[in-house]
């Protein structure tokens, strides 16, 4: 491999990482407090779309006079409202309504593809345009660098060539861990994943504590489906169904880190690479592409396999997670 | 000081008559097609009532989609037979979806590779055992893991899926026919090699005749059998199977093995008895409807069959309303999603009741 190609992987590694390290950071925050949401493609789905949609609007009432900041703002804030709708509903479900967290997941997983889908293929259409929808102004805008930054040789291309969100992440990252380890709120929200029927009795409100990270999870996790419509699809939608496989890979992430946030950065960058080595290896044809395109899942596996033979308390899923509780059951 | 009673209570019921638990499911079907009525509306600018004839035509208007639909139903149907004898273990098989991938592979491997010279109900058995030992293999791995070191089963299973998805890209692109063209096409449409021969003159009679002779199989396994005794006592509780000198490992195993096995002949007849090609669509994510499908029908043969009908009826509908109004297909999957989540929330009222503060009183006069 040049060191040409070796930039190019890293590039496309992190950029691909990013998109599951949201996903994989707020699915963290959602499982530690016991709630297992198999609904983070579908999430993803929805801050993807609902970015798309409303930057599309705005860009289409402007046209050229777009303000790039303006675009950020209403496409984060459209995204983070969508998913945290999403993760609200998944709490009322699961929590209120006391459904099952398993088949909610998967339930709001064939509605918000389903939603997603039919906008992305036909807003533009709806709309009376033609073709593809796409956002050109506001991908620029969050694929923008910092040019002294970027213009550093090697370093600067391997460092500094990300739009800002890809910063974000990692920050997020840091942050969910300083939130889980070090505050007392953390502290008892692990309580409530771990078993809340003591964090119950000792006067921790379980509901609204599930409801929170369920929600809040689910709003940063969202943020991954804007990063992949943005700046991973530049502007555009994939019809393809791609960010559900990337949503998946969020799922098994967070177990490949063992719940842990720091562990998912750079398993996330982990991922990536596996996930696009077979770009640069020689020789595949495109069948054996596809057998390499499998090493995330098979090392997420051998993760699984490995932590469970350790026995490792640290190491294990937080202990009530994805069983529902109602006070009155013992 | 006493602390105020919350505004609402909400109290496990006992049981309820099956009348009163399918109304309520019913009033939530109910309210969940009003709201895609007005979803519908709110595209289309079209009559709701009439949207819903065009459903009705896609779904059962000629002959020939009545038997479509039919046939997908019973996809369903076999795949939610595989999952119940897992689920009815607690053992939660994510991975429907892979494992009805990797019976439909095994089966358009035999189409392939089987000497075209052997006659065509010989290489259906072939396929048949090929494509429920697939599955079997790729529900061995998650149960195996299970039952030794006790892993996660959801993981794990939802894990395969991917690994089952990948492998089926690697076949397609292997097999791909044209050359370039990244589809497998129809297999042997020459010469129908390893395709369900008519059956009462339907192109799907013989789907129908596998699956209801699978439900009657599942249904005695379950209820008649010791290996059905076992299940249920390990699903209760594990503690109780020990203490009972079951082979907890075996029945883990075993049943996972027999559950991946129904979901590979799903596959089987996804590609020698429908699609007669095989493609990452084959299980068209008919692996995670069927999930929430046979959860909802708690594993009734029955009510999984009348759900799953009523889906791919919807399925077939809204395609129907996308192809005629040039609509996404997708619009299916909104619809069906919705209908889901409200089914599931119904569950809720049929397992518990709601008083509202004041209400005491009346509770106990009566």
């Amino acid at each position: 491999m040049t060191q040409a190609q070796i930039i190019a992987l890293i590039n496309s590694s992190v950029v691909f990482g990013t998109v599951i390290l949201f996903g994989a950071v707020g699915e963290i925050l959602t499982e530690k407090g016991g709630n297992l949401n198999l609904g983070v493609p579908g999430i993803m789905y929805m801050g993807g779309i609902a970015g798309l949609i409303g930057t599309f609007y705005y860009e289409k009432a402007m046209g050229a006079n777009a303000v790039p900041i303006v675009c950020i703002l209403i496409a984060i804030i459209c995204a983070l409202i969508a998913s945290f709708l999403s993760g609200l509903l998944f709490s009322f479900m699961t929590v209120t309504l006391r459904c099952n967290q398993n088949i909610m997941g998967l339930a709001f997983n064939i509605f918000a593809a389903g939603f997603a889908n039919f906008y992305g293929g036909s807003l533009n259409k709806l709309a009376g345009g033609v073709g593809q929808i796409n956002v050109l102004t506001t991908s620029k805008a969050f694929r923008a660098t910092i040019p002294a930054l970027n213009g550093l040789g090697s370093i600067g291309k391997i460092f500094f060539s990300y739009g800002f969100l890809a910063y974000v992440a990692i920050a997020f990252a840091i942050l969910i861990r300083w939130f889980l380890n070090r505050t007392m709120v953390g502290l008892n929200l692990r309580a409530v994943g771990e078993d809340p029927a003591a964090a119950d009795a000792v006067g921790i409100n379980v509901t609204k504590y599930k409801y929170l990270s369920t929600s809040i999870g689910a709003a940063i996790s969202g943020l991954g489906g804007l990063y992949y419509v943005m700046d991973y699809q530049k502007g555009t939608w994939d019809s393809a169904g791609g960010v559900e496989g990337l949503g998946w890979l969020a799922v098994a992430l967070v177990i490949f880190a063992s719940w842990r946030p720091l562990r998912a950065i750079w398993g996330a960058y982990l991922f990536g690479i596996l996930s696009w080595m077979y770009f640069y290896i020689p020789g595949l044809t495109r069948s054996s592409q596809e057998i390499f395109k499998m090493l995330p899942y098979i090392a997420t596996l051998a993760v699984l396999i490995i932590v469970s033979l350790q026995h490792k308390v640290e190491n294990q899923p937080p202990k009530h997670l994805g069983l529902p509780y109602f006070r009155e059951d013992r | 000081m006493e602390k105020k009673e919350p505004l609402f209570r909400i109290t496990k019921r006992g049981a309820i008559p099956w009348w009163a638990s399918l109304g309520i499911r019913l009033i939530g079907l109910l309210i969940a097609l009003i709201l895609c009525a007005f979803i519908i509306f709110g595209i289309t600018k079209l009559n709701p009532l009439k949207v819903y004839a065009a459903m009705w035509d896609g779904a059962l208007g000629t002959n020939r989609r009545m038997w479509v639909t039919i046939r997908d139903t019973m996809m369903m149907l076999c795949i939610g037979l595989g999952l119940a004898p897992a689920f009815k273990m607690k053992f939660w098989n994510i991975g429907a979806e892979g494992q009805v991938l990797v019976g439909g592979i095994a089966a358009a491997a035999c189409m392939l590779y089987l000497p075209k010279t052997m006659p065509n109900w010989l290489a259906l058995v072939i396929m048949f055992c090929a494509s429920a030992l697939a599955g079997a293999i790729w529900g061995f791995f998650p149960g195996f893991c299970k039952a030794m070191i006790n892993t996660n089963e959801t993981l794990f299973t939802l894990m395969m899926n991917y690994i089952a998805i990948r492998l089926t890209a690697y076949f397609v692109a292997k097999w791909e026919n044209p050359y370039g063209s990244n589809t497998v096409g129809i297999i042997n449409s020459q010469s129908r090699f390893g395709w369900f021969p008519k059956v009462f003159d339907q192109q799907y009679g013989l789907n129908v005749i596998l699956v209801l002779v699978l439900t009657i199989f599942i249904y005695v396994y379950l209820k008649y059998t010791k290996h059905g005794f076992e299940i249920a006592v390990v699903g209760d509780s594990e503690n109780t199977a020990r203490y009972c000198a079951m082979d907890v490992k075996k029945v883990i195993i075993r049943t996972m093995m027999l559950s991946g096995a129904i979901c590979g002949i799903a596959g089987f007849l996804a590609v020698a008895g429908a699609g007669h090609t095989i493609s990452t669509d084959t299980a068209g994510g008919r692996g995670f409807t069927t999930i929430i499908v046979a959860w909802m029908s708690k594993f009734n043969s029955f009510i999984m069959a009348a759900v799953s009908a009523f889906l791919v009826f919807l399925e077939k509908g809204a395609m129907q309303i996308a192809s005629q109004y040039q609509l996404s297909d997708y619009i299916s999957n909104v619809v069906k999603g919705i209908i889901l989540i409200f089914l599931l929330g119904s569950e809720f009222f049929v397992n518990f009741t709601v008083k509202i503060r004041g209400s005491r009183k009346s509770e106990v006069t009566k």
